[in-house]
């Protein structure tokens, strides 16, 4: 193989490792190298890490000792999204708020990375508190999508997927509350994976939604993505939400699968080109033997408006706990009362602000049954019409996003920026897995933009997923 | 305010009940941005649910653990406190809450 180090996926590098074509150092130093050349250009990383010499002579060192039963993600180096803790690392979600704040402790998700041996390359940036689909929102400057540096890179997990789709990093990590991985990962050609509610902890995750929050991978393959949501996933102490490998039956399903397509959903706003790609792939799904049905879900059309009534309200709630008094950003004035309005007024961005707001809107006397009861009423009738179709089909498939990545400062409104996650939002107010994989790229202005096609499974049924991705794709899973 | 526009006013005590300050040049703004918001979310008012029934229990929810096997006094201090924007040895300091005058 010629290609450069850091254009390697986690399967070919794990496998180049094993056979020590190179060592752990020479994979940290080609992504580091990239990110370092690269990051003043894009700033997918609000800050990249110092070498940890003694994490990598200890990847090195297992990989020597126990070779193939070293675990996959050993050596690998990673991008972890700024809102996942790594002790005694900034951890600020793209917020003035959060700025100077060092992580206490280790999410969860790091915990596991460390013991499977994986290398941080640094934190990357994100819309402020994963509100936003572009990373406008960032507190620290825009992202730059690498395919077109005009454009955004998706959001809000936009620092993850611009270093990964730059070879920054050979994978990283986001967090999903309304499509903030598969979005971004549509955007720049990834695959990227929103797990079952609770089948990764969300311990040491800053909170935006936490009913509907998950974090996951961002990946150049299908089987990347599996090998770090294998990696991630489980019950957790910490977060009492987590499933058992038993909390949903499991989903039988032939070799051959069938494909729901709600056909009624894909009737205006879609791009024609971007149409055409996902018509395209559906084929290829055909040829290979897989079967495509009609399925309904006529709820689905109010998905985003229940969607910015529960999260705004979830969100207001969580923020509630930015107070200048513990943690985070502390400004002082006259009275206590004036200590907490100073601290949340300087540390929150616009955005923010509009979503508490929002929040404090649909939760306040008199408007909280007609929009947050309704709207979890509704909730649950969503998920009824999924449990429903998945009974003629095994995963429901339409495109990621409506459009390709478009230019910064075309959703200057709210209500457009919103419509880019009209798709994603489904998965999240379900609890249902869903992948992004790319289908190909369609011409704006002269270059090519990645589009991606999303696949929904029954709760529990992640693994699914990465099946049909892999049909997609032509990739064989290991 | 669902069928009315939004005015400064809502905004502003909207904020105060969010303990964050809107400059008044930005009420107006963020009052046109909330009518924007809420009218697209109105879209809800559409949508008719089946009466009556509950929607079932989600087979996940956020429980507290039960009490038992205490950390070690201490064990974390340090880390915290070093967060705290004010402190008075090991302890967070903060202004009086309660005056007596």
């Amino acid at each position: 193989m010629t290609k450069p180090l850091n254009e390697f996926s986690i399967a070919e590098a794990a496998r180049g490792l094993r056979a020590k074509e190179f060592s752990v150092r020479d994979l940290w130093d080609a992504c580091a190298l990239a990110a370092k050349e690269r990051n003043p250009e894009l700033n997918a990383y609000l800050e990249l890490f110092a070498a940890d010499e003694g994490a990598i002579a200890a990847a090195q060192e297992r990989i020597d000792r126990e070779g193939d039963a070293a675990p996959l993600l050993c050596g690998i180096p990673i991008a972890m999204k700024d809102n996942i803790l790594i002790e005694g690392k900034v951890a600020s979600a793209a917020s003035r708020m959060l700025e100077n704040y060092r992580a206490t402790y280790d999410a969860t998700v790091t915990r596991k990375l460390k013991e499977e041996g994986a290398l941080f390359l640094g934190r990357t940036n994100m819309d402020e508190f994963a509100m936003g689909s572009s990373t406008e929102h960032s507190a620290f400057g825009k992202t730059l999508n690498p395919h077109d540096t005009e454009r955004v890179p998706g959001g809000s997990s936009g620092g993850s997927s611009a270093a990964v789709a730059a070879h920054m990093a050979i994978a990283a990590l986001g967090t999903d509350t309304g499509g903030s991985i598969r979005q971004p990962a549509a955007h720049t050609g990834l695959v990227g994976m929103k797990p079952t509610y609770g089948a990764v902890s969300r311990s040491g995750l800053i909170a935006l939604g936490s009913s509907l929050d998950q974090a996951g991978p961002l990946a150049k393959t299908v089987g990347d993505a599996k090998a770090l949501f294998d990696a991630l996933k489980g019950q957790d102490p910490l977060d009492s939400t987590t499933v058992a490998e038993d909390t949903y039956p499991a989903k039988e399903t032939q070799e051959k699968m069938r494909i729901g397509v709600p056909r009624h959903l894909l009737e205006e706003g879609l791009d024609a080109d971007l149409r055409a790609r996902f018509e395209e792939t559906l084929a290829s799904l055909e040829a290979k033997g897989h079967s495509i049905v009609d399925v309904a879900l006529p709820t689905s059309a109010y998905a985003l408006p229940v969607y910015y009534v529960i999260m705004p309200a979830e969100a207001s709630a969580n923020l509630a706990r930015f107070d200048g008094m513990r943690y985070g950003h502390a400004a002082r004035g006259e009275s206590l009362l004036a200590d907490y309005l100073k601290s949340r007024t300087e540390g929150f961005g616009p955005e923010t602000v509009r979503r508490i707001l929002l929040g404090t809107f649909v939760l306040s006397s008199g408007y909280i049954d007609a929009y947050y009861r309704k709207a979890d009423r509704a909730r649950g009738l969503l998920r009824a019409e999924y449990d429903a179709a998945f009974a003629s089909c095994d995963v429901i498939a339409f495109p990621t996003t409506p459009s390709p990545a478009f230019r910064f400062g075309e959703k200057s409104d709210p209500v457009s920026m919103y419509l880019e996650d009209i798709f994603t939002v489904t998965a999240n107010l379900t609890g249902m897995p869903a992948i992004s994989v790319p289908m190909g790229t369609v011409e704006r202005d002269g270059a090519l933009l990645p589009t991606g096609i999303h696949f929904t499974a029954p709760l529990g049924a992640d693994g699914l997923l990465f099946r049909i991705g892999a049909e997609v794709t032509g990739e064989t899973l290991y | 305010m669902s069928a009315a526009k939004a005015t400064p006013e809502d905004v502003k005590r909207l904020a105060a009940l969010a303990r964050v300050d809107v400059p008044e040049s930005e009420l107006a703004r963020f009052a046109a941005e909330f009518d924007a918001v809420l009218a697209y979310v109105g879209k809800l008012d559409e949508l008719s649910l089946p009466e009556g029934e509950a929607p079932p229990a989600p087979a996940v929810r956020n429980v507290l653990r039960a009490d038992g096997e205490p950390r070690a006094p201490g064990t974390f201090t340090q880390a915290l406190a070093e967060q705290f924007p004010a402190r008075d040895g090991d302890s967070l300091s903060v202004k009086q809450i309660i005056s007596h005058d």
